[in-house]
């Protein structure tokens, strides 16, 4: 396969996909919405999701609880099924179970149909800080780990390119989506640079082991056949596990499937990245310094 | 030689079929499931309405005064266990070992509540306080009969407190309530509250006594509690000392006269409830630091249910799914892989429920995720077996090379997705650490299936005289 050849279009995909996220981002801001679907626990407030057991509509349930807290709550979302999800600012307990009351006696459901949960300002700011360090973290250990196995930087650099590709593209598919951004974003994005990283390791470690056959400089070479060699495994493997995340995503509840819908785009990109991106990223890194050598080499 | 071989191949199947048996009945007795669905919290309604009583009737019949018989610091065993739920504790207890059934589940799929409480802006404990705050908290739920809530530390100054399976999530925190500052004022004659005689910190301990067949709370000064203590008896005798939780007035003794040792009893009209109701606050107000809610959870038991039996459903296709693929395109070492699979899924629930990792729902996720990643180390040395048949090698040695060359891919694969979820395990909190837990172990688990297992079994196969190039994707 002529991976190194088509390199251009190959970026260039990647880069409009990239871009169709931003815009995602750009567009639900300017409509007000926030750039992402944040949860409560990015942004502080009380949520309260609950199984009414019967058809109701969002201004209903939106009239029972101004009555209670005096405000409109600031969200009300259907799920499948007979469920809602309000959204309000911070309430405290007493206002909770105000709320909850209210619903229990207007339509004659019990305490275990409810799932409430209160997050304050502190803790939200925490979490936003704590996902962009875990994933700086993650990927900064992994470039240490895959230069020192490989003995060559440029593997390590262009492995972790390709992984913030991904970790770019997954968090686009949450504001194009509108998935809510929860703390399942840090586990969500981890998962996946961590697949990802798999599958492009496969490729450098056949990498490696090519240039004894072909030769150490042969960039374009040793990217093409090595990718090529793998390509069975990597697409087996990313459709194994696209198979069971898609029975999670079919079969599973609303939080599950919050989570497997992320990590399904994560899946095709991630493969996309290790077999179109890495290898040539690391082409372009290895030439460019070949270059640099040979003019030294040149001047003496 | 044949022989010996089909009899280690059968061993081989004959372990695996045992360890998915022990997955999926345990060891020991499982408890029967109509013991398991019972409500585990028999004393719920115990505390709010008495706590308003002790306000109200506080007036003229409450009293501090020195101890004086050595029976008061020992607090009655009978009365205090028969009224809790020790018994049911027993009964509930999992007997079994190593099932299924045997998993911890996380609150988001068993229903319960969790909290998480952090210091006022702007305070920071120190790590002694911390843990001072801790085995208050945990003292007090136990003592609302919450014998499975977990009380533990997040990050450097938070407390996370986690009960699972109760049904009325809201009336628990009520219970538990945010633990507030307690301080012994004086009284002004209207009975607003004065200035601050003792501080709360400053009590060691507090507890429930009985003195001449009533019954009273006992309280133990620290040094420099005594002496604030003293002072304020000596200056108060026949006045009252109001006990404030925050600015609530929970009691208001009368002093009888100076208390200079540093040990006090509440006498007053109290019943053995009321009396441990009274020291457990005094207790939780001694914190070192006022807590506040930061984060408040209450997953519902039904829905916890409806999320657990859907994932299981979606985690079992999506397995069959796999062996499925896996047996279709490599035929003989895929059903081998398939045998290897299934003995690692077993030994996942088993390490699962021996080491008490809590199965949270994003776990769910990571185990299936595990399985779909798990067949990957078989495919790439399936891949490389493939590769060394085409290179006309013999069926054996392509085996043994695949192995080989495909073992520092796999290795290097699998560890750096095990640094991604040690960053998980050490920033992610609750139900994320939850996943990073499963996900570490599926990963573990997995390499040695499919470099351990898988192998065994390949070459066994092949000792047999199952070694058609064919059967193993050659030509």
């Amino acid at each position: 396969m002529k991976i190194v050849k088509y390199r251009k279009i190959y970026m260039a995909i990647s880069i409009v996909v990239i871009l169709i996220g931003f815009a995602a981002m750009i567009f639900n801001s300017v409509k007000g919405n926030g750039a992402f679907n944040y949860d409560i626990q990015f942004t502080g407030g009380t949520s309260i999701q609950v199984d009414l057991g019967t058809e109701v509509t969002d201004d209903e349930v939106s009239r029972i609880v101004q009555d209670v807290t005096g405000e409109a709550p600031a969200q009300i979302q259907s799920l499948e099924g007979t469920s809602k999800i309000i959204k309000t600012k911070s309430l405290d307990m007493e206002t909770r179970n105000a709320v909850q009351d209210a619903l229990k006696e207007k339509y004659g459901i019990e305490n275990d149909s409810f799932t409430i949960q209160d997050v304050s300002g502190t803790i939200s700011a925490e979490m936003k800080k704590n996902s962009v360090i875990s994933i700086a973290l993650a990927c900064i250990c992994m470039l240490i780990y895959v230069s020192l196995r490989f003995k060559n930087f440029n593997i390590g650099a262009s492995a972790v390119l390709a992984l913030c590709h991904d970790a770019l593209i997954v968090t686009g598919s949450y504001a194009l989506f509108r998935i809510p951004f929860n703390n399942n974003y840090i586990a969500v994005v981890l998962t996946i640079l961590g697949y990802s990283i798999n599958a492009t390791i496969v490729i450098f470690d056949r990498l490696r082991e090519n240039r004894k056959i072909i030769g150490r400089n042969n960039f374009e070479a040793l990217v093409d056949s090595s990718v090529t060699q793998t390509l069975t495994r990597s697409i087996f493997t990313s459709l194994t596990t696209f198979f069971t995340v898609a029975a999670l995503y079919i079969w599973g509840v609303d939080s599950i499937k919050q989570f497997a819908l992320p990590i399904a785009v994560g899946i095709v990109c991630g493969a996309y990245s290790s077999v179109f991106i890495s290898g040539n990223l690391w082409y372009m890194m290895s030439t460019a310094e070949f270059k640099r050598k040979q003019a030294k080499l040149g001047k003496k | 030689m044949k022989g010996k071989n089909v009899f280690i191949l059968l061993l081989v199947l004959i372990a695996i079929a045992a360890l998915t048996a022990v997955a999926l009945l345990g060891v020991g007795n499982v408890p029967s499931t109509d013991s398991a669905s019972s409500d585990d919290e028999p004393q719920f309604e115990l505390m709010t309405d008495e706590n308003g009583e002790l306000v109200t009737d506080e007036n003229g019949s409450a009293q501090i005064v020195p101890i004086a018989t050595t029976e008061a610091a020992t607090s009655a065993e009978g009365e205090t266990s028969e009224s809790e739920s020790a018994t049911e504790t027993t009964t509930e207890e999992r007997i079994g070992y190593g099932g299924y059934k045997n998993i911890k589940l996380g609150l988001d799929l068993k229903g319960g509540v969790y909290i998480v409480y952090g210091p006022e802006e702007g305070v920071t404990p120190s790590d002694d306080e911390m843990a001072a705050a801790i085995s208050m908290l945990q003292q007090r739920v136990e003592y609302k009969g919450y014998y499975d809530a977990e009380v533990s530390q997040e990050g450097t100054n938070k407390i996370r407190v986690e009960i699972p399976g109760v049904e009325d999530a809201a009336a628990v925190v009520e219970e538990i309530g945010e633990a507030a500052h307690l301080t012994f004022r004086a009284m002004n004659d209207d009975g607003t509250p004065g200035e601050v005689l003792v501080d709360g910190t400053n009590v060691a301990d507090a507890d429930k006594a009985y003195q001449n067949n009533t019954v009273v709370v006992t309280l133990t000064f620290d040094e420099a509690g005594r002496q604030a203590f003293a002072t304020a008896t000596q200056n108060n005798i026949g006045k009252q000392i109001g006990i404030y939780m925050d600015d609530m007035l929970i009691s208001a003794p009368t002093v009888n006269q100076a208390i200079t040792d540093g040990n006090a009893v509440i006498t007053g009209d109290f019943d053995a409830e009321s009396a441990e109701d009274l020291a457990a606050k005094i207790r939780s107000g001694s914190l070192p630091f006022s807590l506040r809610a930061l984060e408040y959870n209450a997953v519902g038991a039904r829905l916890g249910a409806d999320s657990l039996s859907t994932s299981v459903k979606a985690g079992a296709v999506g397995v069959i799914l796999v062996l499925l693929f896996m047996l279709i395109v490599y035929r003989v070492p895929g059903l081998l892989a398939d045998i290897a699979l299934v003995g690692y899924t077993a030994i996942n629930i088993i390490v699962l429920s021996l080491f008490g990792i809590s199965l949270t729902l994003p776990g769910v996720a990571g185990i299936v995720l595990g399985i779909g990643m798990a067949v990957d180390a078989n495919v790439i040395v399936f891949e490389r077996i493939k590769e060394e048949i085409r290179a006309g090698k013999s069926v054996k040695t392509a085996i043994h090379n695949g192995f080989d060359r495909a073992l520092s891919a796999i290795l290097d694969g699998n560890i750096t997705t095990l640094i991604a979820c040690a960053v998980l395990l050490w920033l992610g909190t609750g139900p994320i650490k939850g996943f990073a837990q499963t996900l570490i172990l599926s990963i573990v688990v997995s390499m040695f299936s499919a470099l351990v297992v898988t192998r065994i079994l390949l070459n066994l196969c092949v000792n047999i005289g199952i070694k058609s190039p064919k059967l193993y994707g050659g030509k």
